[in-house]
């Protein structure tokens, strides 16, 4: 029961992973910076919780505002590039972070021992879940909660103006200049909530390991958080939902028995996935719930009131 | 006057796209522009609409200059396009298409909220007014990229028309259309014109650009070689140079 409970709590921070990359990818971004921006999170709301005996709410809250606003600031000179230019400038951000953390060694006395971010030691003894008696169960109770927040909230903003927005310029930058919308804005917009989701996720993920260093905020987890919405595809936030329980679920915990070769075939389903299913696992335009719903496709609906 | 042009240069590298082009159109005109392949008529809605940044030259809007501002500051202000090769949000639905091109003068002035999350924003009066305009109401939640071409064309005027702009730049909307289709066209772009706004139009089907044009220039290699009436233009010797080339008065005798 303990293994399920701490893989749902996993499944947990890698959802709201996913859900940053999934918002600035819809503009057309291809952000390897995520990782960056949860590593960030997670030594912010460390610090806010280990340090200064912070809450963990009030904890999270603030390292999701601050890595929202780094993420702005990141986004403004980043955005200015496109493609795999951006690719290379957000990659370059990512390391940058995990090297500063490699370096950063900030420590303070309390109850006697020296606790905070130590270089490549890493950040031990973020204990605020078994501090306050929290058990694996509150935990991942709690992670979920916020989970369950964040992606009604970006399922929500999907249905809006501003949702069909990012997606026009995700479809078509000169186009979506032509109507007015200001491209500028509008992708630092997708930067910043993407970053600010990401900081949450950093937040919690810290806390439910209770010890951080910088090794694990590397290239790797930015393959992850990008990973996540294009095999989940851009439809809605289910996909990357979805995406997530697949690959840390399935072929990341399911598929442990096999040893070894578990990474062969890691690789091998997500390229038998893109495959079968060139636009993700719930494709590009589809909300699950219309489809569960209704038994006819929005285009044969159409095709009746044309008769 | 509504649009006005002003020693308008546009070169890339050693090419001269656009050289010293000067246009005046009126307001509530239809105002052609014509002119051979490459000639620089692209270039010139794409200076109108900021896409590109002038060599040199101004462009205003009823007296107000545009040249140092953006695209979407010049929408704001009332300019709108379409394009040659349809550019449609095709991940989008036909009304999403509509919505999100909202970003007038008025539209700008609401309330952050209720612009860009306002529930139920999609059931707007003016999209659906547009959508029947463009009779394309039947088909609004379609995905764009399943539309017919005809559609499509119909759909990306319709988008570019939601801003309520006050000019309209229309980049060959009558490419790939029959001659019926074309006589449609210029039925549409009347009705476009009788709703207030000015328009100019890039067009290479020669019954639609005279039958409907109130004034049209012409442009060659860059340059303006004539601005006039369509009679004024049909009747105009460098034109027909142009179109059709001219017999080499300078040719070298043979045995000189």
């Amino acid at each position: 029961m303990e293994f399920y409970l701490g893989l749902l709590q996993i499944l947990g921070v890698h959802t709201l992973l996913g859900l940053s990359a999934y918002v600035v990818l819809l503009t057309g971004q291809v952000s390897m910076a995520q990782a960056g921006f949860y590593a960030v999170g997670a030594y912010v709301a460390a610090m806010c919780t280990a340090m200064f005996g912070i809450h963990i709410l009030p904890a999270v809250i603030i390292a999701s505002v601050s890595t929202g606003i780094l993420a702005m600031i990141v986004g403004f000179p980043a955005l200015r590039v496109r493609g795999l230019m951006l690719v290379v400038a957000t990659l370059a951000f990512g390391e940058m972070v995990r090297m500063f953390f490699f370096n950063f060694r900030w420590q303070i006395e309390r109850d006697g021992k020296l606790i905070g971010p130590n270089g490549a030691e890493g950040f031990r003894a973020i204990r605020f879940f078994p501090e306050n008696g929290w058990e694996t169960g509150d935990v991942a109770l709690f992670i979920w909660c916020i989970v369950v927040i964040v992606l009604g909230l970006l399922w929500w903003v999907d249905n809006t103006r501003a949702g069909a927005v990012l997606r026009a310029v995700g479809h078509d930058e000169v186009a979506a200049q032509s109507v007015g919308l200001n491209l500028t804005t509008i992708k630092v917009a997708a930067m910043a909530l993407g970053g600010a989701i990401a900081g949450i996720g950093g937040g919690l993920y810290a806390h439910t390991v209770t010890h951080i260093e910088h090794g694990v905020f590397g290239i790797l987890l930015a393959t992850f958080a990008i990973a996540y919405p294009i095999l989940g595809g851009l439809g809605s936030v289910f996909g990357t939902l979805l995406a997530v329980i697949f690959i840390q679920g399935f072929l990341v915990e399911g598929l442990r028995f096999i040893g070894d070769w578990r990474s062969l075939l890691f690789g091998a389903l997500i390229l038998l996935v893109m495959n079968l299913r060139p636009t993700g696992l719930l494709g590009e335009r589809m909300s699950p719930l219309k489809t569960l719903f209704s038994r006819k496709s929005p285009v044969v609906t159409n095709a009746k009131e044309t008769q | 006057m509504m649009l006005k042009l002003e020693g308008m240069s546009k070169h890339f590298g050693g090419v001269k796209a656009v050289d010293d082009v000067s246009l005046t159109m009126n307001e509530g005109e239809i105002f052609g522009l014509i002119g051979p392949n490459g000639s620089g008529k692209s270039t010139t809605i794409n200076l109108i609409t900021g896409l590109y940044a002038p060599t040199s030259g101004t462009v205003s809007l009823e007296g107000r200059d545009l040249t140092a501002l953006a695209q979407h500051e010049r929408t704001a202000l009332g300019v709108a396009r379409t394009f040659q090769n349809i550019r449609l949000f095709g991940n989008l639905s036909v009304a999403e298409n509509l919505w999100v091109a909202q970003n007038g003068h008025k539209q700008r002035r609401q309330h952050f909220i209720s612009r860009w999350f306002k529930a139920g924003g999609l059931q707007d009066t003016n999209i659906d007014e547009l959508l029947r305009f463009s009779r394309l109401h039947s088909k609004k939640d379609s995905l764009a990229s399943a539309l017919s071409f005809g559609e499509m064309r119909r759909l990306e005027m319709a988008r570019a028309l939601a801003s309520n702009p006050k000019v309209l730049l229309l980049d060959e909307p009558a490419a790939g259309a029959s001659i019926e289709d074309g006589q449609l066209l210029g039925e549409r772009i009347r009705a476009v014109r009788d709703r207030g706004v000015s328009i100019l139009l890039i067009e290479h089907m020669m019954e639609l650009v005279m039958g409907i044009t109130d004034r049209m220039a012409v442009l060659n290699f860059g340059r303006k070689i004539a601005e006039g009436t369509p009679s004024d233009i049909q009747s105009n010797p460098d034109v027909r140079a142009a179109y059709l080339g001219t017999k080499n008065k300078n040719k070298e005798p043979a045995d000189a």
